[in-house]
């Protein structure tokens, strides 16, 4: 294959990804390393470079939409981002020290826990949670706009969901993921922040979560411009056309089926680490 | 007191937001140059990314990516494109160190640096060696 025939395809499936990755909410980064080496035989750590920078990519072009209804949280964001760049600089380091077959096995184990989650409906929200001291401290407490104005909410369990949040930062830094999912988790299920909140705060951290791990994968060679110019420039056309048509389409059906195609990507990379064909 | 926090918050969200928008664009359009240097060039030889070889040196540190962009190779221009997005969140977080400072939100200020000095020692204090 030239180079201009395998730049077209792989831009081809970056956008398909992007685009159903911002549909459906799941993040396109996480089919892409499995794109790459299942289809295309790329090598992982070449793949991870590549997912990594289009991460960065739709998380930066994402946020100016995000910002402005404001939903997101500056101050819990920035407090985590601590835990999460942290994260994302063990992973990295642990990305270059572990074997390519491991990482496939990780990689494929949180491909399938994701689909998962995102399978399961998030619990009622707690409303006029009291305040928490720690949380309080630290002024995380906030408002967003609600039906029926402005909503008040009480962050809890701070240290718990600060050490998720440095487990995300981990898996970003190893798989080359935004780890929007397990980000999410953290901010939802444990510090009980509402949910529109912990997405829209999630995004604004991925990007600096990736930046983390991104110098230490370029410093490392991982970082290939050949491969990573297509991804970027089709996941990013993929994701903005996708948050364009995200408020018109009801996405249940292509949520499951997108969930199925994950599901089954991360028993092939299973697979794969498994039998050292990685 | 609270109003007013609130007020510069959002202002300087939506700073930020422009400033995010604005370096995935600027990051964009290089890569784009860079691509059709670099198909233009070598579009027609053969792909191969089967076996891991790293990058050489040149497209591993600023300094080297510098100096090729700016001798108009193909994959320096992406290179360079790929730096400034990566770049793109780090300047968001300084910006948001001065955001901090003008609330006169000490906690934050401290908060932010922290997570800006991780980032720094990852771009350019981790040796690769």
């Amino acid at each position: 294959m030239t180079i201009i025939e395998f730049s077209l395809l792989i831009a081809g499936g970056s956008l398909a990804a992007g685009f159903l990755g911002a549909l459906t909410g799941l993040g396109g980064g996480v089919v892409l390393v499995p794109l790459l080496t299942i289809l295309l035989h790329v090598d992982i750590r070449y793949a991870i470079g590549a997912s990594l920078v289009s991460v960065i990519a739709t998380s930066s072009g994402a946020a100016a939409a995000y910002v402005k209804e404001g939903f997101s949280n500056i101050r819990i964001g920035m407090f985590l981002e601590i835990a999460t760049t942290l994260g994302a600089l063990a992973g990295a380091t642990l990305a270059t020290r572990i074997s390519t077959s491991t990482i496939s096995v990780v990689f494929g184990l949180v491909l399938i826990g994701s689909a998962v989650l995102s399978r399961k409906p998030h619990p009622k929200e707690q409303r006029e949670a009291p305040p928490d001291g720690l949380a309080t401290k630290l002024r995380l407490n906030g408002s967003f706009p609600d039906e029926g104005g402005m909503r008040q909410y009480n962050v809890q369990h701070v240290p718990a969901g600060w050490s998720l949040m440095f487990g995300a930062g981990v898996l970003s830094g190893l798989l080359g993921i935004g780890s929007g999912a397990m980000k999410v988790l953290a901010m939802d299920q444990a510090m009980k922040i509402p949910f529109k909140v912990s997405t829209t705060t999630s995004n604004f951290m991925i990007g600096v979560t990736a930046a983390a791990s991104a110098g230490i994968y370029l410093s490392r060679g991982y970082i290939d411009p050949g491969l990573s110019m297509p991804v970027v420039l089709g996941v990013l056309a993929g994701s903005l056309l996708g948050t364009r048509v995200l408020v018109k389409a009801q996405a249940k059906w292509l949520r499951l089926v997108f969930s199925i195609v994950i599901v089954l990507l991360g028993i092939e990379m299973l697979y794969k680490g498994f039998s050292g064909r990685m | 007191m609270a109003d007013t926090n609130k007020w510069t918050d959002t202002r300087m969200e939506s700073f930020i937001g422009n400033l995010l928008r604005g370096g995935v664009l600027l990051s964009a359009s290089i890569v784009l140059v860079g691509a059709a240097v670099y198909l233009a060039r070598r579009g027609h030889l053969s792909a191969e990314y089967h076996t891991f070889h790293g990058e050489p040196a040149d497209l591993r540190s600023v300094k080297g990516i510098l100096h090729d962009a700016f001798a108009l190779q193909g994959r320096g221009i992406i290179q360079l494109g790929l730096l400034l997005l990566i770049a793109t969140p780090v300047a968001r977080v300084a910006f948001s160190i001065f955001g901090f400072a003008v609330e006169k939100d000490r906690t934050y200020v401290v908060v932010t640096i922290i997570v800006l000095v991780v980032l720094l020692y990852s771009l350019i204090g981790y040796n690769s060696e």
